[in-house]
C-alpha cells in the first residue's frame, strides 16, 4: 500500500527534476548578455505603463466560488460512486436527490444571471 | 476488491524491495513521455500542414523527422531573458510547475498489463488532483511575469482551467461507477468485456470536450489567445524556459489522449494483450495515436470560441448534461439487472451485451433530447432577432456580394 | 525511531508543514505566502498518504490546493496591496505568547500520556491495507440511513447554500 507511493514520491523528484535541471542548462549554455530593453515588460512594443499586478474584475472570483461547490460535490459523490455496485437501491435515490440539490443552486445562479460574462 | 479476478495476477509496478528498480522505473516512465513528446511534435506538426495544406517539416532528415531535435538545440543556445520586473520566485516556480504536474500524471497511467507506474488504489482522483495543481503553474506564470497580458491569460486560467474541471470530474465519475474502482488498472481491467465508450458514450464525448479545455488547446486556447493578449502567460519567458510551457501543454494534450484511452476505450485491451503484455503496450499506443489525432485535427479545424460562450458551454450545456449522465447512469446500473439476471463474477462478452444495450441506448436517447432542446433554444434565439430587425432596433447583415468572375 | 524511508519521508512532509505555515505567517508578500501555504497544505496531503489514508491525501490536494488555494490566489490579486509593508501589529507579542502557551500545553499532555515511550507514539506495524474496500466502505458509510445519510444530504444542501450566498454577496449589483 505505501510502497506504491513510494515510486510516487521517487517519480515526483525526477519529474520535478526535469525542468529544473532543463532550465538550468539553458541558462548555462545559453548567452547572457542583459540590457535595459531588452529586459523590460513587454507591451507590445510601446514604453511599459506602470505595473501589472493591479487589481481586476470579480467576475473570476464568482466562477471559482461556483467551482469550490461542485467540487467538494463531486468528492462527496466518490465513494458514492465507487461503492455503488454493492450499494442497495436505495442509494440511488440518495445520490441522485444529493445531485439535485447541487442542480437547484445551479438553476438558481443561472436565473440569477451570475453565469453571464460581462 | 469487486469482481476482478484478474487484478490479482497483474503487476503493479515496480518491486517496493529494490530502491534501484523503482529509480529505473520512474526514469523509464520519464523517458517514454519524453521520447513520444519528441516524435509527437513532429507527427502534429505533420499532420497541422496537410490540415492546411502545405508539406510541414520536410529538410531535417527524412521527412523532417529529426526537425524537433534540431529545434531543442537551437533552443538549447538560446538566452533566457529575464525581465528586470519579474517576482522571482514565482517567475522560476511557474514553468517546474507546470511541467511537473502534467509529468507526474503518467505515474498511474497503466501502459500494458504489467507496466504501471504505481497503480494506485485512489488512481483516478490522482490524476484530477495533480492536474489540478497544473492551473497554479500557469496562474504564477501569470502574476510572476508582472505583465498586463500575462495576467490576463493567468486569470483566464482560473476562469477557464477550473471551470472545466467541474464535467471533467463529473464525467469521470462514470467510469469510476461502472468499474467500481478508482484504480486506473482495474478501469481498464473491468473493460476487457466491453469498452466503456459504449456504455457511456455522452461521459466519453464530455471528458475529452473538457479535457481540451483543461488543457487549454483550440478551441479553448483563450489563455494563449495570440490575437488579444498576444501569447498568454508565458509572454514574458524564452529560451528553454519557454521551452517548458510548450513541453507542459504538447505532453498534456497526449496525455489527454492516453487519459481516454484508458477510461473509455479499454487501455491496453485488445487481443491477447492479458497473454502477452508487450502487446498491451503496441494496443494502448495505438489507440492513443488514434485518439491524438482526432484532438489534433479537432484542434486545427474548429476556430477559437469567445470567452462567455466558453463560459456558457461549460456552466449551461456540459455540466448539466454531466449531471444527467450520471443520475440516468446510476439509475440504469439498478435497473438491468434486475431485468437480466446475470451472474456475478467476470463477465464475457455476450453476458455484458445486455448492460451495454441498455446504457447505450439510453444515452443515444440522451443526445436526442438534447438535439431537440438545442434546437429550440436556436429556433428561439433566432426569433428574437428576428424581432429585434423588425422593430429597427438591428440592421439585417447585408447579403454576401456575388462571387466575381475573374 | 529507526531511520528508514517512512521516517525520512515524515521528517520531509513535517518540516513542509512547518516550513509553510511559517512563511504564511512572516513573509511580506501576500502572494509568496498563498504559495507557502500550498507547500504547507502539499506536506498535510504527504502526511496523510504516510497514515495509510491517501483518498484524504487526494482530496486535500483537490480541494485544499486545486481549489482553495487557487481562491486565496486570486483574492490577492484583487486587493490593493500586495506587498505588505509591515506584515505584523503590535499583538505579535501576544500571538506568540499564545502559541508558545499553546505549544506548552500539547507537549504536557503528550507527557502525561507517557511521553514518548506513550504506546500510540510507538512504531505501529502499517495499518490494514486500506484499499478499495476502505473507499467503499466510506460510500456505504455515507449512505446508510443509520450513520451517516442526514450529514451527507446537509453537506450538499450546505454547499447549496453557500452557493446562493456566495453570489449574492459577490455580485456586483
Amino acid at each position: 500500500m505505501l510502497e506504491q507511493w513510494v515510486f510516487i514520491l521517487v517519480f515526483g523528484i525526477v519529474a520535478l527534476g526535469t525542468p529544473v535541471a532543463a532550465i538550468i542548462v539553458g541558462r548555462v549554455i545559453g548567452p547572457r548578455r542583459p540590457n535595459p530593453t531588452q529586459q523590460s515588460t513587454y507591451e507590445c512594443g510601446m514604453q511599459t505603463v506602470g505595473d501589472a499586478q493591479k487589481q481586476y474584475k470579480i467576475q473570476y472570483y464568482i466562477f471559482t466560488l461556483l467551482f469550490l461547490a461542485f467540487d467538494v460535490e463531486v468528492v462527496l459523490l466518490l465513494p458514492w460512486a465507487l461503492a455503488y455496485n454493492q450499494l442497495p437501491l436505495f442509494a440511488l435515490f440518495e445520490g441522485a436527490f444529493l445531485i439535485f440539490i447541487l442542480a437547484v443552486g445551479l438553476v438558481y445562479v443561472w436565473r440569477k444571471g451570475a453565469l453571464e460574462w460581462r | 476488491m469487486p469482481n476482478l479476478p484478474v487484478a490479482a495476477e497483474i503487476g503493479s509496478g515496480p518491486n517496493p524491495d529494490e530502491p534501484l528498480s523503482i529509480i529505473v522505473a520512474a526514469v523509464l516512465i520519464l523517458l517514454i513521455a519524453m521520447g513520444t513528446l519528441i516524435f509527437n511534435i513532429w507527427f502534429e506538426r505533420k499532420q497541422v500542414a496537410r490540415v492546411q495544406d502545405r508539406l510541414g517539416p520536410n529538410r531535417v532528415g527524412p521527412w523532417g523527422i529529426f526537425q524537433t531535435i534540431a529545434d531543442v538545440l537551437k533552443l538549447l543556445t538560446k538566452e533566457i531573458i529575464i525581465p528586470s520586473q519579474i517576482d522571482r520566485l514565482t517567475y522560476w516556480l511557474a514553468p517546474v510547475l507546470a511541467v511537473g504536474a502534467v509529468i507526474m500524471i503518467w505515474a498511474v497511467v497503466p501502459l500494458s498489463p504489467v507496466a504501471i507506474g504505481s497503480d494506485l488504489n485512489v488512481g483516478a482522483l490522482y490524476f484530477i488532483s495533480i492536474s489540478s495543481l497544473g492551473a497554479v503553474g500557469v496562474l504564477a506564470a501569470g502574476w510572476g511575469s508582472n505583465n498586463k497580458y500575462a495576467l490576463l491569460g493567468g486569470l483566464r486560467v482560473i476562469a477557464q482551467m477550473v471551470s472545466y474541471e467541474v464535467p471533467l470530474m463529473l464525467s469521470l465519475l462514470v467510469p469510476v461507477m461502472l468499474a467500481g474502482s478508482l484504480s486506473m488498472q482495474d478501469i481498464v481491467d473491468a473493460q476487457g468485456a466491453m469498452w466503456y465508450f459504449i456504455l457511456a458514450p455522452v461521459a466519453c464525448l464530455i471528458f475529452t470536450t473538457a479535457g481540451q479545455a483543461e488543457v487549454a488547446r483550440a478551441p479553448f486556447d483563450l489563455i494563449e489567445g495570440e490575437s488579444e493578449i498576444v501569447a498568454g502567460h508565458h509572454i514574458e519567458y524564452s529560451g528553454l524556459a519557454f521551452a517548458m510551457f510548450y513541453l507542459a501543454e504538447w505532453l498534456h494534450s497526449f496525455t489527454l489522449s492516453a487519459l481516454c484511452v484508458t477510461l473509455f476505450f479499454g487501455g491496453w485491451q485488445g487481443p491477447f494483450a492479458v497473454e502477452v503484455p508487450a502487446l498491451g503496450l503496441l494496443w494502448f499506443f495505438l489507440k492513443t495515436y488514434a485518439g491524438y489525432f482526432i484532438l489534433n485535427w479537432l484542434r486545427y479545424t474548429v476556430p477559437r470560441v469567445r470567452i462567455d460562450h466558453m463560459m456558457s458551454f461549460n456552466w449551461k450545456f456540459l455540466t448539466p448534461i454531466a449531471l444527467v449522465v450520471l443520475v440516468m447512469t446510476a439509475t440504469l446500473e439498478k435497473l438491468w439487472p434486475a431485468l437480466f439476471p446475470v451472474d456475478p463474477g467476470r463477465p464475457g462478452f455476450i453476458q455484458s451485451l445486455p448492460r451495454a444495450g441498455i446504457l447505450f441506448l439510453a444515452n443515444l436517447v440522451l443526445v436526442g433530447v438534447v438535439i431537440m432542446i438545442l434546437r429550440q433554444v436556436a429556433r428561439r434565439e433566432r426569433q428574437r432577432v428576428e424581432d429585434l430587425v423588425d422593430e429597427g432596433q438591428y440592421s439585417a447583415p447585408a447579403p454576401m456580394p456575388e462571387p466575381v468572375e475573374v | 525511531m529507526p531511520i528508514n524511508l517512512e521516517t525520512i519521508a515524515f521528517t520531509l512532509f513535517a518540516a513542509m508543514c512547518v516550513g509553510g505555515g511559517l512563511g504564511v505567517a512572516v513573509l511580506r508578500n501576500l502572494f509568496h505566502a498563498a504559495l507557502s501555504l500550498l507547500l504547507a497544505l502539499f506536506g498535510a496531503a504527504g502526511l496523510f498518504v504516510l497514515l495509510s489514508a491517501p483518498f484524504l491525501a487526494m482530496v486535500q490536494i483537490l480541494v485544499y490546493m486545486g481549489a482553495i488555494a487557487i481562491l486565496i490566489l486570486f483574492v490577492i490579486m484583487l486587493t490593493q496591496q500586495v506587498i505588505v509593508p509591515e506584515p505584523y501589529n503590535r499583538q505579535w507579542v501576544l500571538g506568540a505568547l499564545a502559541a508558545l502557551v499553546a505549544l506548552g500545553a500539547l507537549f504536557m499532555v503528550i507527557a502525561q500520556l507517557g511521553g514518548g515511550d506513550a504506546p500510540y507514539l510507538q512504531p505501529q506495524p502499517l495499518a490494514p491495507e486500506v484499499s478499495d474496500s476502505g473507499i467503499a466502505a466510506l460510500g456505504s458509510d455515507l449512505v446508510d440511513p443509520g450513520r451517516y445519510l442526514v450529514p451527507f444530504e446537509v453537506a450538499g444542501l450546505l454547499l447549496t447554500v453557500a452557493l446562493v450566498g456566495a453570489i449574492s454577496i459577490a455580485r456586483e449589483d
